[in-house]
């Protein structure tokens, strides 16, 4: 089944590298070309045929199981023959050979690149390497623009709009590129955004990105519309950059007690995969504030919007 | 060698002598490789059978250049540099004298390895080459190396490269026992803790590229202990390569003080900044990396002062499969000695610096640092010398470039002023046509 597209929104560069770069036209684009792949998901039928005879490579020098799974799901729905590449970074010296790879994979024409990638500006040494487009599923600490996407998305869906609200960003600010993707987007769309972390987790400069700064988690929820937790990855709980989860959880951690400082219709987020009891809370991650869930859902129709936007300007289209 | 050792005659030259302060048009005179004399009006008259007589038409006759920090890939790295290469790009770049550094593999910290090193640049190269020896055996950083032998040996200074000395009892020994044989330590001031695992300066634009920063800090605090080593053991110590203005501060006090310090800046943190990295951009990747605009602004300034004292190429050479990675997979450094004297002269075009102040930090300062006898256009020197033509306009094209490595980061750069005419001990040894 092919439905007929009310957005003809097409992405006027080759490559999705990152928020940064989008202008305010393209983010509405691609979210509202979304909205119409969250129809399409819901139903029984959840193909079209837009994407039929091309090529989708994902390529994953990091582990990952919803993003990877999510741009499968959003490459086979769209009609796309997608081929999973798994490189785990001990089998590849780290990245020796991803010039190599890259061009190994350019010459079996595939149209779409999908990758992610351990170390900051990858994914667009890829993309000047290859001649199809290249979408950025997370490159180190620089930015993962899809997650950015999907959290607008299930924002925008949940509050009406983005311009005006209040994001409190908590958490591992410093490692994290949902962070930057996301500080970059909402300011984009006109939203408040408020960082909270411990100094150790907060890169040197982060009040010029056009955020409040917080170190204390009351003040930061003060008035939030939307909390919006990070992961804090494993070997930097003990004593690295903070002294342990314990006394992460005590200060950083989302509970209930936390979240009441926010509004009372405020909204709870996390990119997952949640270390619950660290950063959050289960009966806060589980509960009726929670949105965790849905932006799962958004992250395949918000890759089936970028997809197609993308794919609008390739050869042929 | 492209001539042999005819006496040359330049005249109609712009004699710059920074030794002694010297720039006034006239003529100078080369013989049995070694200045004769430089003065207005030799004449063509007054010079010996056979003299080649070079018009310079107004062009700029000075000291050849001395590079004081340069990465040669002999012995170990070879398909990075040779001596050879290394000296062909020197050549081209109006540097005379390579000072090389011990980082090999094997590290030059036995004497044989001076000699060694000796051996190959006699035979391979077109430059005067001297080493420099590791400070510590097997640049480890925990025993001094035969300091009085290596120095008798022909080593030039004492260094680690780029590895910094984190025990500050080897350091003190080292500084102490040196002083008696009267060398100078030079030291890469970067405490490793410090710099973790940062690839580019720290701040906002690191932060922005999700890059983890170098802070500041980590060459100051080095610098600044070495400092109050210095002060405890008096011994000549020079800072390898200073990159921001509290690295001046540090510096200032300890030249009030009294102490034997002096300090480098290489030619990348004094005509690139943070900003150069744009994209990723690995060839903008250095050890200590790039700052921001207003230390490279500081340091500018320092050199004009004086407070600064060498400028020296910190050549890196780096091949194309260690570049072309992800900028924090990466390797640092980028070829600079065949480009230190057009980079710089952009300084002076600009007004930021005097010319002779420059080729003062290029030649005549390194010489009295290091004991060598070039650095001067007195006459009995050695006839190592450069013309400059100032105002050439030209772009830079990697391809080109003599070093075997092509990681500039100044591809496609437009030039103004090169040298033209190279001459090491009274041979020319490269003519720019």
């Amino acid at each position: 089944m092919n439905i007929a597209h009310k957005s003809t929104f097409v992405l006027s560069s080759r490559h999705l590298l990152g928020i940064e770069g989008l202008s305010h036209a393209d983010i509405v684009g691609l979210l509202d070309l979304a909205e119409e792949f969250v129809e399409l998901n819901r139903q029984v039928e959840k193909k079209t045929a837009s994407l039929r005879g091309r090529t989708l490579i994902n390529m994953f020098f990091e582990a990952s199981t919803r993003t990877q799974a999510s741009f499968e799901l959003a490459g086979k729905r769209l009609g796309a023959d997608v081929m999973n590449m798994s490189v785990s970074s001990s089998s590849i010296r780290k990245g020796e050979t991803l010039i190599d790879t890259a061009v190994t994979l350019n010459a079996m024409h595939p149209d779409i690149i999908v990758m992610r990638h351990h170390a900051s500006g990858a994914v667009e040494l890829l993309s000047q390497k290859v001649d199809c487009s290249v979408i950025n599923a997370g490159d180190g600490q620089h930015e993962h623009p899809t997650q950015a996407l999907l959290d607008a998305l299930t924002i925008r869906r949940n509050k009406g709009a983005i311009e005006n609200l209040t994001v409190a960003i908590c958490g591992d600010i410093l490692h994290s590129r949902v962070a930057r993707s996301n500080i970059i987007l909402l300011n984009t769309l006109g939203a408040r955004v408020r960082v909270v972390a411990p100094s150790t987790l907060l890169p040197l400069g982060i009040e010029r990105f056009g955020v409040e700064v917080t170190r204390d988690m009351r003040e930061g929820l003060r008035g939030a519309d939307i909390v919006m937790m990070l992961r804090l990855q494993r070997e930097r709980m003990n004593g690295s950059f903070v002294p342990s989860t314990q006394e992460y959880f005590a200060y950083f951690g989302l509970d209930q007690k936390k979240l009441a400082f926010a509004k009372p219709d405020a909204l709870v987020m996390h990119p997952g995969p949640m270390n619950r009891g660290v950063e959050i809370d289960s009966i806060v991650a589980d509960g009726a504030q929670s949105l965790i869930r849905e932006q799962v859902e958004m992250g395949v129709a918000v890759r089936m919007a970028v997809l197609e936007a993308l794919s609008r300007n390739l050869p042929n289209a | 060698m492209l001539s042999d050792r005819r006496p040359i005659l330049l005249t109609n030259a712009r004699i710059v002598d920074p030794s002694r302060d010297l720039d006034f048009p006239g003529d100078l005179l080369i013989a049995d490789g070694t200045i004769r004399e430089a003065k207005r009006g030799i004449g063509a008259a007054g010079v010996p059978e056979g003299t080649e007589v070079v018009d310079c038409r107004g062009r700029v006759v000075a000291p050849g250049l001395i590079d004081m920090r340069a990465f040669v890939g002999e012995p170990g790295a070879e398909h990075r540099e040779t001596i050879a290469s290394a000296s062909q790009a020197a050549a081209a770049g109006g540097v005379t004298t390579i000072v090389c550094q011990p980082d090999t593999t094997p590290a030059i910290d036995d004497p044989t390895m001076v000699d060694f090193v000796q051996r190959r640049a006699r035979d391979t190269g077109i430059v005067h080459v001297h080493p420099m020896a590791a400070l510590t055996k097997g640049l480890a950083g925990e025993e001094m190396t035969e300091i009085g032998l290596l120095k008798a040996a022909g080593a030039v200074a004492f260094t680690d490269g780029l590895k910094s000395v984190t025990n500050a009892q080897v350091m003190r020994r080292a500084l102490i026992y040196a002083s008696d044989f009267d060398v100078l330590i030079v030291h890469h001031t970067e405490d490793p803790a410090l710099v973790g695992e940062g690839v580019m300066n720290e701040g906002e634009f690191a932060a922005r590229l999700g890059l983890i920063g170098v802070p500041k800090a980590a060459e100051t605090i080095m610098l600044e202990r070495d400092v109050r080593l210095v002060a405890l053991t008096g011994g000549r110590y020079h800072a390898a390569s200073v990159t921001c203005a509290d690295s001046l501060d540090v510096l200032r006090r300890a030249k009030d003080a009294g102490l034997t310090v002096t300090a480098s800046a290489s030619i990348n943190h004094l005509t690139l900044n943070e900003n150069d990295v744009g994209s990723y951009r690995t060839f903008y990747k250095m050890e200590p990396p790039l700052r921001a605009e207003d230390d490279r602004e500081a340091l500018v300034e320092a050199l004009a002062s004086g407070l600064i004292d060498v400028v020296m190429s910190d050549h890196n050479p780096q091949d194309v499969e260690v570049k072309r990675l992800p900028f924090a997979e990466a390797a640092a450094g980028a070829v600079g000695i065949e480009t230190m004297l057009p980079a710089g002269l952009r300084l002076v075009h600009n007004g930021e610096i005097k010319l002779i102040k420059l080729l003062h930090a290029m030649s005549t300062k390194p010489a009295e640092l290091l004991g060598l006898p070039g650095g001067t256009l007195r006459p009995g020197a050695p006839a190592d010398v450069v013309v400059v033509d100032l105002d050439e306009p030209w772009i830079l094209d990697r391809d080109n470039l003599k070093s075997k490595c092509r990681n500039t980061p100044f591809d496609e750069a437009r030039m103004q002023g090169r040298a033209v005419r190279t001459i090491v001990a009274g041979r020319t040894v490269y003519e720019y046509v």
